[in-house]
């Protein structure tokens, strides 16, 4: 008899407990609370969808600035909070995005497919490019990942079409009336935002997810069980270039011109950073806060010039020292705060005891 | 080392395995079989390289030196992950627990990865945790444990990836005498499945109630292998142990 079949007999035949065939126990993978806040999640996108009606291009301008945010700070979240890859380089997919757009749409595609095709050329372009980075270890993956997206930098400038640093505008989008153009932009922008949620509610909560829940914990440990650490890791690197790319290339239809120098910028990386770290890194719910309460900041304090920048300074610094796992991280610890279950819990009748020991002392 | 007398060829082998960590040879010249079902015991000094030697076993690392048998089959530099699908897993000497998951979700991740191709990960974690009597935390966060509980949860999620060999490393220190009953129970079970077990232990008497051959490790080599007593008696090893006390 093998241990596997006797394991899986524990669970059913030797069992006391266990009436017949079907097993003593059950897994639970949804709380009450975790459905009430897809419900909840569920309504707002819907109430944002349907904003437009009785909203202006300005609410539309700001909330695609919102979904761009939520973009870079998930997929980076995925690659740095969970497959501990802490790039600094995500701008050189983000300015990829911008680019390929410009290229998809300067050849002949119609401008608002470009969008979404760059992005998923992009992420085949990191592919090939996760075997190498994923080489490196810790700080030369984070440089190397900075060196990569100046190289991209340098590439796309030269590129005749970009005339260098003047660079260009997606002309195309001039041909569609404006009012369209804004509820267009708006609706895929939130579409993304909501469709790159929801990728990584359903990777965490999939066997790829419990992979990199684990290398998060402890990569060696998650080694030594069968988890194939790098095609998981590749999987999250494909994903978050897909993710900046999509968030640059909609930030270009926001804004119509590509400089290559501002969407390359490492200004993109300190504000994901920011966003993960205040909200809490490594948390699914902590991602989506962090670039929340990013946005706020801006939009409130945005105004202020130097007072603006000195208040995300200080407000990082106070996280950073009091609040190392974010605010989310704190909530969750300390009153055991989750909204959405992305675990499994077992049912059965001896885990009913209260949870204090194991059997080890009493029984045998 | 041991005579191949029996007629089971082994399942696990290794001939001359060397590691060096820079100038520090933690393991030279070590060969050794594993039949299936067999259950040895490993005592040694701190410092012997015991820890090292099932790592290099599991592929935790490269050796430098020396070759690993799976079956007949040369398994040297197969990394850990897939030496671990084939049935050779180990326990960690400091626990390495998934912090962030439960204790069934630590067990079901290694059952789910490490396990049978087409096995029921629910059924082999929940098996593996009963096997441990570890149920009553299976919700626990595996953070929240205490270095015991770490350290059975060690053993708990290296089985569900239900093992043909395990590999333990000081899964029984800081134990009570009662507790070290359960512990010794367990481990009856485990090799009652068939499972072998390599097991290093400081406890001796423990370690003796299980396993019917001994190796004693020092200074990076085996040196001695063999009927316990035999070796417990064994000059080397008094030598070895000098000024350490041999419980
Ligand atoms: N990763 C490493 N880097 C450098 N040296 C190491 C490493 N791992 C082990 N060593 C050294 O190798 C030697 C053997 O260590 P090992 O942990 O295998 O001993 P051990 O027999 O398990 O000891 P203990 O009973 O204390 O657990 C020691 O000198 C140790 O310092
Ligand atoms: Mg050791």
């Amino acid at each position: 008899m093998s241990l596997s079949s006797s394991l899986s007999n524990l669970s059913t035949e030797t069992s006391p407990m266990a009436q017949a065939t079907t097993a003593p126990y059950r897994v639970r993978r949804w709380t009450p609370r975790a459905k009430i806040t897809v419900l909840l999640f569920a309504v707002a996108v819907a109430a944002l969808a349907l904003a437009p009606a009785v909203t202006g291009a300005a609410f539309m301008d700001r909330a695609v600035a919102l979904f761009v945010y939520i973009l870079l700070a998930v997929t980076w979240n995925a690659l740095a909070g969970y497959a501990g890859q802490v790039s600094v380089g995500q701008q050189g997919f983000f300015g990829l995005g911008a680019y390929v757009t410009i290229r998809l749409s300067d050849a002949g595609l119609p401008v608002f497919p470009s969008l979404v095709v760059a992005a998923l050329v992009v992420g085949a372009i990191a592919l090939p490019v996760s075997f190498v980075m994923l080489r490196l270890r810790e700080g030369e993956f984070a440089i190397g990942m900075w060196v990569l997206a100046t190289l991209f930098h340098l590439l796309v400038n030269l590129d005749p079409l970009i005339q260098g640093e003047t660079g260009v505008s997606l002309i195309a989008l001039n041909a569609v009336p404006a009012e369209t153009r804004n509820l267009v932009i708006y609706l895929m922008a939130l579409v993304s935002a909501v469709a790159v949620i929801s990728a990584m509610f359903l990777l965490l909560r999939s066997r790829i997810g419990a992979a990199l829940q684990a290398i998060r914990d402890d990569e060696a440990a998650a080694h030594s069980v069968g988890v194939n650490v790098v095609r998981t890791k590749q999987v999250i690197f494909v994903f978050a270039a897909f993710g900046a790319a999509l968030a640059g290339a909609l930030w270009l239809a926001g804004n119509v011109s590509f400089q290559p120098k501002a969407y390359f910028s490492v200004q993109w990386m300190a504000y994901t950073i920011f966003m993960v770290i205040v909200g809490g890194i490594g948390t699914f719910e902590g991602a989506i806060l962090g670039a929340v309460v990013f946005f706020l900041l801006e939009t409130f304090l945005g105004g202020y010039g130097v007072w603006y920048l000195l208040v995300l300074g200080a407000s990082a610094i106070v996280m950073a020292l009091g609040f190392p796992q974010g605010i989310w991280g704190y909530l969750s610890s300390r009153h055991g705060l989750s909204l959405v279950m992305v675990g499994r819990h077992l049912e059965a009748p001896e885990t009913e005891k209260s949870g204090k020991g194991s059997g080890w002392s009493a029984d045998g | 080392m041991t005579e191949g007398a029996q007629a089971a060829p082994p399942i696990l082998s290794v001939s001359g395995l060397g590691k060096s960590f820079g100038a520090v040879h933690a393991l030279s010249e070590v060969s050794f079989d594993l039949r299936a079902g067999e259950a040895v015991g490993i005592v040694g000094p701190n410092g012997a390289g015991k820890s090292t030697f099932l790592a290099a076993l599991t592929g935790a690392f490269a050796p430098s030196t020396g070759t690993i048998w799976l079956d007949g089959a040369d398994v040297t530099g197969t990394p850990a992950e897939i030496m671990c699908r084939r049935g050779v897993v180990r326990t960690h000497q400091i626990p390495r627990p998934f912090g962030g998951l439960t204790v069934f979700e630590n067990a079901r991740l290694a059952a789910s990865f490490g396990g049978p191709e087409n096995g029921d990960a629910d059924a082999l974690a929940y098996g593996a945790l009963k096997l441990c009597r570890m149920l009553p935390l299976a919700n626990t966060q595996a953070d929240r444990l205490g270095l015991l509980d770490r350290k059975r949860l060690e053993m708990a999620r290296a089985l569900a990836t239900s093992p043909r060999v395990i590999l333990l490393d000081e899964v029984g220190g800081g134990l009570t005498d009662a507790e070290a009953e359960v512990l010794v129970e367990i481990i009856r079970e485990i090799r009652a499945s068939g499972c072998a077990i390599v097991w290093i232990e400081h406890i001796v008497h423990v370690l003796l109630q299980v396993s019917e051959r001994l190796i004693c490790m020092d200074m990076g080599r085996i040196i001695a292998d063999g009927d316990p007593q035999a070796v417990m008696r064994d000059p080397a090893v008094m030598e070895a142990y000098l000024g350490q006390g041999v419980t």
